[in-house]
C-alpha cells in the first residue's frame, strides 16, 4: 500500500472511531445516531433477513432505467445539438440554470401524465441525470481536434460515422465525468420521489422508519445508498483514469 | 579576469536533482564563467544539457548543490538579488492585467513615486512600440507582441543584468530575427550585460559578443567563441562571411554532444 | 462586445418564447389536472407575491439560502487553496471529497434533522452540504493549474508569500473559481429548497412541498415560476461574468 493510500484509510478509520466514541460517550445520543458498528451489524441483519429486499430492488431498478435513458438519450441529444450552433446557444442559460430548479415540482404533473406506477419516479430520474450527461458529452465534443476531423473527412466517413467512430470516442472520458453525475442525479431523481409519494423503494422505507424512530433500519439503508453510489462512482472513476491515461493525460 | 571585477562570477557550480529512481541526477557542472560588464554573453548547447537550470540559479531561482555564483561581488545562493532581470520562453504575461498593468508590476517593489512610475512605465512601452496596446490585455495581442510585454516589464525595472531564457523560441524565423535587433538596440541603450540561453546556433552567433558551448547531460562547457562584431549591429550581419565561420565553428563543437543527447554517439 | 450583448438578449428571448409556446402546447396536451396555462399562472403569481402571507415565506428562504452560500464559499474557499496548494493533502483528501460529492445527499436529510431539528439551522447545513464541495473541487483545480511560469515570474519580482497569493495565485485562478461559485451557487439554492421541502415549517420549498401534498396545481406552478426565474436570472448574470473572466485567457 502507497504511504497515501495508508493515510486516507487512517484518515476514514479515525473518523468512524471518533463518530464510535461520540456515541459511547453519549455526545450523539441513540435517537440521533447509532454507533457505526451497529449500523453495519443492522445492515448485516436486513440484507441477511431479505426484508427490504423489495424496497431495495424496486429503487435499484427504476433507479438503473432512469441512469440508461438519460445516458442514451443524454448522448444522442448532445450529439444532434453539437451540429446546431444556434439551438445550443439559445439551450446554454438552460443548462447553466438547470440544477438550480427544483426539479421535483414537476413530479405532479408526471404522475397526471404516466400514472401512479413506477413510472414518474423514473421520469423525475432521468429529468435529473440527462442534462449532465448532454452537458458534460458538449464539452467532451468541443475538444475534438479539428485535424481529427478532417482525417475522418479524408477517409470518406459520413456525419453519422464522424459520429460514432470519431467524436464520441474523443469524448468517451468527458461522457464517463457526465454518467458519474448521472449517478449520483437520477438516485436523487429516484430517492427524492419516494420520499414525497411512493408505496415502496428505499426512499420510502427510510422516511417510514425516521416518522417511525427506527434507527435500526434507516441508518444502514442510508449507509446502503451512499456506499452503493460511491462504488459505481469508483469504478467509473477508474474506467475514465484508465482512458485518459492511455492518451497520456 | 579576476573573479572581483567581473561581473558575475560563477566558480565550481554544480547542479544535481533527486531522480525519480530514488538516486540523483547530476543535471549541470562543474562550471566556471564570468561575465563582463556590458557584455553580451549567449550559451548554446543540446536540449536537455542544464542551459536553463543554469539561468535560473543565476537568477537565484534555485540554490547550487555546490560552488559559488557572485554578482557584483555579492554572493547569490537562492534568493532573488536586486538588479537582475529574467524574460522566459514561455509566455509570462499576467492575463488578466492590461499591457501596462503587466510593465508596472516590475515596479512593484521600487520606491520610487507614483507619478514617476507612471512616465517610466510610459516610456519603457514606448521604447518597445506597445503605445497603442497600453490598454489591450495579452490574450489579444500575438505571440510575440506579448513577448516584448514580457521584455517591458522586465526593462522597466533597469536591471544591470538581464537573463534572457530562449526568449524567441515560440516565434517564427522572422520575428526572431527582428526582435534580436530590438534586443541588440535595448542592449546597447541601457549598457546592461546580457546572458543569453539559446539552442539556436545563428541566433547566438548574430546576438553575442561571445559564445560559451556546453556539453550534453551533464552540461559542462566545452568551448568559447569570441564573435568580435562591432558594438553596432544588427540582423544584417548574417550575410558577412565571418557569421558562417562562427556557426561552423559552434557546430563543429555541439555536434558530437547533440548526436548524445539523441542517442546516436559512437 | 455589443453584438455578443445583443446576441445573448435574442437567445434568451428566443429560449423564453420556446419555453412558453412548449408550456401552453403541454396544457392543451394534459389539461386541468395537472397544469395550468402561462397566462394563470402568471396572474396567481402576481397574486401570491401580493399577498401577506407570502414574504415570510420568502425572507425565510432568502436568509437560509444566504447564509448557506456564505458557509459554502468560505470552507469551499479555504479548503480549495489548502488543498491546491498542498500535494500530499490533497492526495489523501482530494478523493474523500469527490466521492462526497458523488453521493445524493438527499438521502442525509434525515440524519441532519435528527441532528438540527426542524428549522433553519437543518436547512442552512443542507445547503452548504450541496455547496461546499463544488467550490472546493473547482479551487483546487484553478489553484493546481495556475502556470509554474506565473509563479515563477512572481518570484522573479521578489513577491512574498501572501503577496503571491494576492498579486498572481488568485488572480490566475479566479475565472475557474468563479466558475465554482456559479455550480456552488445553483447546488446551495437547490439543497436549501430540498432542505425546505424536507425539514421545515416555513420557506419558499416548504410552500412547495405543502402544494403538492395537497395537489394545489395552481400554488405548485407559481412557486416553481417564480424560483424559475430567480435561478435563471441570476445565473444568467453568473454566466456573463463566468465568461469574461474566461474571455481574457
Amino acid at each position: 500500500m502507497t504511504r497515501v493510500a495508508l493515510y486516507r484509510v487512517l484518515v476514514i478509520l479515525a473518523a468512524v472511531l471518533l463518530l464510535e466514541l461520540l456515541c459511547a460517550i453519549g455526545v450523539i445520543d441513540r435517537i440521533t445516531m447509532q454507533p457505526p458498528h451497529l449500523i453495519l451489524r443492522d445492515l448485516g441483519r436486513i440484507l441477511i433477513s431479505g426484508k427490504q429486499n423489495a424496497a431495495i430492488l424496486k429503487t435499484m431498478t427504476n433507479a438503473s432505467i432512469a441512469f440508461s435513458l438519460a445516458l442514451l438519450v443524454g448522448i444522442a441529444t448532445a450529439a444532434v445539438l453539437h451540429g446546431y450552433r444556434a439551438l445550443r446557444e439559445t439551450l446554454d442559460p438552460l443548462f447553466a440554470t438547470y440544477y438550480a430548479i427544483p426539479v421535483f415540482a414537476f413530479y405532479p404533473l408526471l404522475i397526471v401524465l404516466f400514472g401512479l406506477g413506477d413510472a414518474p419516479q423514473i421520469g423525475i430520474g432521468f429529468m435529473l441525470g440527462v442534462v449532465a450527461v448532454i452537458v458534460n458529452t458538449l464539452n467532451g465534443l468541443d475538444r475534438v481536434p479539428r485535424v481529427l476531423r478532417k482525417a475522418a473527412l479524408i477517409e470518406r466517413l459520413g456525419a453519422a460515422e464522424v459520429a460514432l467512430k470519431v467524436a464520441l470516442p474523443y469524448a468517451a472520458p468527458y461522457v464517463l465525468t457526465g454518467a458519474k453525475f448521472a449517478v449520483a442525479y437520477t438516485l436523487i431523481g429516484i430517492i427524492g420521489a419516494e420520499f414525497i409519494m411512493s408505496r415502496g423503494g428505499m426512499g420510502y422505507e427510510i422516511s417510514f422508519a425516521y416518522n417511525n424512530f427506527d434507527n435500526a433500519t434507516m441508518y444502514p439503508l442510508i449507509v446502503l445508498i451512499l456506499a452503493v453510489s460511491i462504488s459505481i462512482n469508483t469504478a467509473l472513476s477508474w474506467w475514465e483514469k484508465r482512458l485518459l491515461a492511455r492518451r497520456g493525460l | 579576469m579576476s573573479q572581483a571585477s567581473a561581473h558575475v562570477s560563477l566558480r565550481g557550480v554544480t547542479k544535481t536533482f533527486p531522480s525519480a529512481a530514488g538516486g540523483e541526477l547530476h543535471a549541470l557542472g562543474p562550471v566556471d564563467l564570468d561575465l563582463r560588464r556590458g557584455e553580451f554573453l549567449a550559451v548554446v548547447g543540446p536540449s536537455g544539457c542544464g542551459k536553463s537550470t543554469l539561468l535560473e540559479l543565476i537568477a537565484g531561482l534555485s540554490p547550487p548543490t555546490a560552488g559559488t555564483i557572485e554578482f557584483e561581488g555579492r554572493r547569490i545562493a537562492g534568493d532573488i538579488p536586486d538588479g537582475i532581470g529574467v524574460v522566459f520562453q514561455e509566455d509570462a504575461c499576467f492575463p488578466w492585467l492590461s499591457v501596462e498593468a503587466n510593465v508596472a508590476f516590475g515596479l512593484r517593489k521600487s520606491a520610487i513615486e507614483p507619478a514617476a512610475k507612471t512616465k517610466r512605465v510610459r516610456e519603457v512601452i514606448e521604447l518597445m512600440g506597445l503605445t497603442d496596446f497600453a490598454k489591450s490585455y495579452p490574450a489579444q495581442l500575438s505571440g510575440g507582441m506579448r513577448q516584448r510585454v514580457c521584455i517591458a516589464r522586465t526593462l522597466v525595472k533597469e536591471p544591470r543584468l538581464i537573463l534572457l531564457d530562449e526568449p524567441f523560441g515560440a516565434l517564427d524565423q522572422q520575428t526572431r530575427l527582428l526582435m534580436g535587433d530590438e534586443v541588440l538596440k535595448l542592449w546597447r541603450q541601457t549598457g546592461a550585460t546580457v546572458f543569453l540561453i539559446t539552442h539556436a546556433l545563428d541566433e547566438a552567433a548574430m546576438l553575442a559578443d561571445r559564445i560559451a558551448v556546453m556539453s550534453a547531460r551533464p552540461g559542462r562547457l566545452i568551448d568559447a567563441v569570441e564573435t568580435n562584431w562591432p558594438r553596432e549591429r544588427d540582423s544584417r550581419i548574417v550575410e558577412r562571411p565571418e557569421f558562417g565561420v562562427i556557426t561552423a565553428r559552434l557546430w563543429k563543437s555541439l555536434r558530437e554532444e547533440s548526436l548524445k543527447t539523441i542517442g546516436r554517439a559512437k | 462586445m455589443s453584438a455578443n450583448a445583443l446576441k445573448g438578449v435574442r437567445n434568451a428571448a428566443m429560449l423564453i418564447a420556446g419555453l412558453l409556446v412548449a408550456w401552453q402546447a403541454l396544457y392543451w396536451f394534459v389539461g386541468d389536472a395537472a397544469l395550468r396555462p402561462p397566462l394563470a399562472t402568471f396572474r396567481y403569481t402576481l397574486n401570491l407575491v401580493t399577498s401577506e402571507a407570502f414574504w415570510p415565506h420568502l425572507s425565510e428562504t432568502m436568509r437560509a439560502f444566504a447564509v448557506a452560500l456564505a458557509i459554502a464559499v468560505s470552507v469551499g474557499l479555504a479548503t480549495g487553496f489548502w488543498l491546491g496548494s498542498h500535494k500530499l493533502s490533497s492526495q489523501v483528501f482530494e478523493p474523500m471529497l469527490v466521492a462526497v460529492y458523488s453521493i445524493p445527499k438527499i438521502t442525509l436529510y434525515p440524519i441532519l434533522l435528527l441532528a438540527f431539528g426542524l428549522g433553519m439551522p437543518a436547512k442552512i447545513a443542507f445547503g452548504a452540504i450541496h455547496g461546499i464541495v463544488p467550490v472546493a473541487l473547482f479551487t483546487i483545480n484553478a489553484v493546481r493549474n495556475v502556470r509554474p511560469i506565473l509563479i515563477k515570474t512572481g518570484r522573479v519580482h521578489g513577491l512574498s508569500a501572501t503577496e503571491m497569493v494576492r498579486a498572481v495565485l488568485f488572480p490566475a485562478a479566479l475565472p475557474e473559481i468563479f466558475t465554482g461559485f456559479r455550480v456552488g451557487f445553483s447546488l446551495t439554492l437547490i439543497g436549501t429548497l430540498l432542505g425546505e421541502m424536507f425539514a421545515a415549517q416555513r420557506g419558499l420549498g416548504y410552500l412547495l412541498m405543502t402544494a403538492i401534498g395537497l395537489h394545489n396545481v395552481d400554488l405548485i406552478m407559481a412557486v416553481t415560476l417564480l424560483l424559475i426565474t430567480f435561478a435563471a436570472a441570476v445565473s444568467s448574470v453568473l454566466l456573463a461574468i463566468d465568461r469574461r473572466l474566461h474571455r481574457r485567457i
